[in-house]
């Protein structure tokens, strides 16, 4: 298989990886238990769904699906620089989730009719997790950005610091470029229409405003991260770099 | 979170069988009561449908009066369809 296609899997599988990570950050500190349960709930669904993607490549590799994860360093990481930044307070972490679903649910959709058999498939299955997550964060942002004149005023700044890294998802790298090529991924200037339309929307609801001018970081696709990267990857592949091989 | 109010959830394990109450949790409103009913208690396929109601609208009977409600009912065995023959082709009753 084209290394394209690989670097494409990976990025998927990376995502939701770092995201899921970040949101088991919150385990046991949610602001109250429903809310501790239902990120974990999420973080576990977009885990599971980086798994299946880490299997697939691995199959296709004759790797472990570990491997991916938990061994290679971070300027191999192809995650977008969203995923891996701070949780901050619960509406920071609910503006980048709300980001990452707008994203997610739309080119899931796309990639339903990849085609690549495997992904089509992965894609069905977490669509569903992922309209869940959507209509989720969504709710969060309106509640809180039209709520009180403190909630509205977080969420304002979150969505401030956050929106430069928003585009990123949607600037086709050049793995991306090869794969839309090949019928694989999805036209993410159709993702992007999609995504914008609900992103605007729930932000209008939410009556937040959004900056003008904002200067789009990126990089991650092609492994340049922000600092943060390296912390996480120290702590989550901690056990099996002290451990090599070590299973439970 | 202080000021959230408590909902009672109802929880339809299949299709066919009427909702159940299954506990309670606190939400800032009914569709927040939903998504959190739905994590907390349908994550291992508890359930196909959700009703979630704020406490405070539900009004229920007085312990107290258990003696004037129930009671009068206990030494009426006529009200039980016991004493009917019934038909073979007839199951389940």
């Amino acid at each position: 298989m084209q290394q394209e296609i690989k670097d494409f899997i990976l990025m998927m599988a990376d995502n939701s990886m770092i995201l899921g990570h970040r949101l088991g950050e919150w385990c046991g500190h949610g602001p109250v238990l429903e809310q501790d349960i239902a990120l974990t709930n999420i973080a576990l669904d977009i885990i599971g769904e980086a798994r299946n993607y880490y299997a697939y490549l691995a199959e296709l590799e004759g790797k472990k699906e570990d491997d991916y994860p938990m061994l290679r360093n971070e300027r191999l990481f192809k995650n977008v620089l969203l995923v891996e930044q701070s949780n901050g307070n619960w509406g920071d972490t609910m503006m980048r989730q709300f980001m990452f679903d707008c994203w997610h649910y739309f080119h899931l959709e796309q990639m339903t009719n990849s085609r690549d058999e495997r992904l089509g498939a992965i894609a069905k299955k977490s669509i569903k997790e992922a309209n869940y997550h959507l209509s989720f964060s969504s709710k969060w942002v309106i509640r809180l950005g039209d709520g009180t004149e403190e909630s509205h005023q977080k969420m304002q700044n979150a969505l401030d610091s956050l929106l430069p890294y928003f585009d990123e998802f949607f600037i086709p790298s050049d793995f991306e470029s090869y794969c839309y090529n090949e019928g694989i991924n999805p036209d993410l200037n159709i993702v992007k229409t999609k995504a914008k339309t609900k992103f605007n929307e729930v932000i209008d609801l939410a009556t937040l405003s959004l900056p003008q001018n904002i200067f789009t970081k990126k990089g991650g696709k092609s492994g340049i991260h922000s600092e943060h990267l390296g912390f996480i990857l120290t702590e989550m592949q901690y056990l099996q770099r002290a451990y090599p091989g070590v299973t439970w | 979170m202080r000021d959230w109010p408590l909902y009672e959830i109802f929880i339809r394990s299949k299709n066919g069988l009427n909702h159940k109450h299954v506990g309670s949790l606190h939400a800032s409103d009914p569709q927040m009561a939903i998504q959190n009913a739905r994590d907390v208690y349908t994550r291992r396929n508890e359930g196909v449908s959700i009703w979630v109601v704020e406490a405070n609208h539900i009004t229920a009977s007085n312990p107290d009066d258990a003696e004037v409600l129930f009671d009068p009912a206990t030494d009426k065995i006529y009200r039980h369809p016991t004493f009917y023959e019934l038909p073979e082709a007839l199951k389940h009753m």
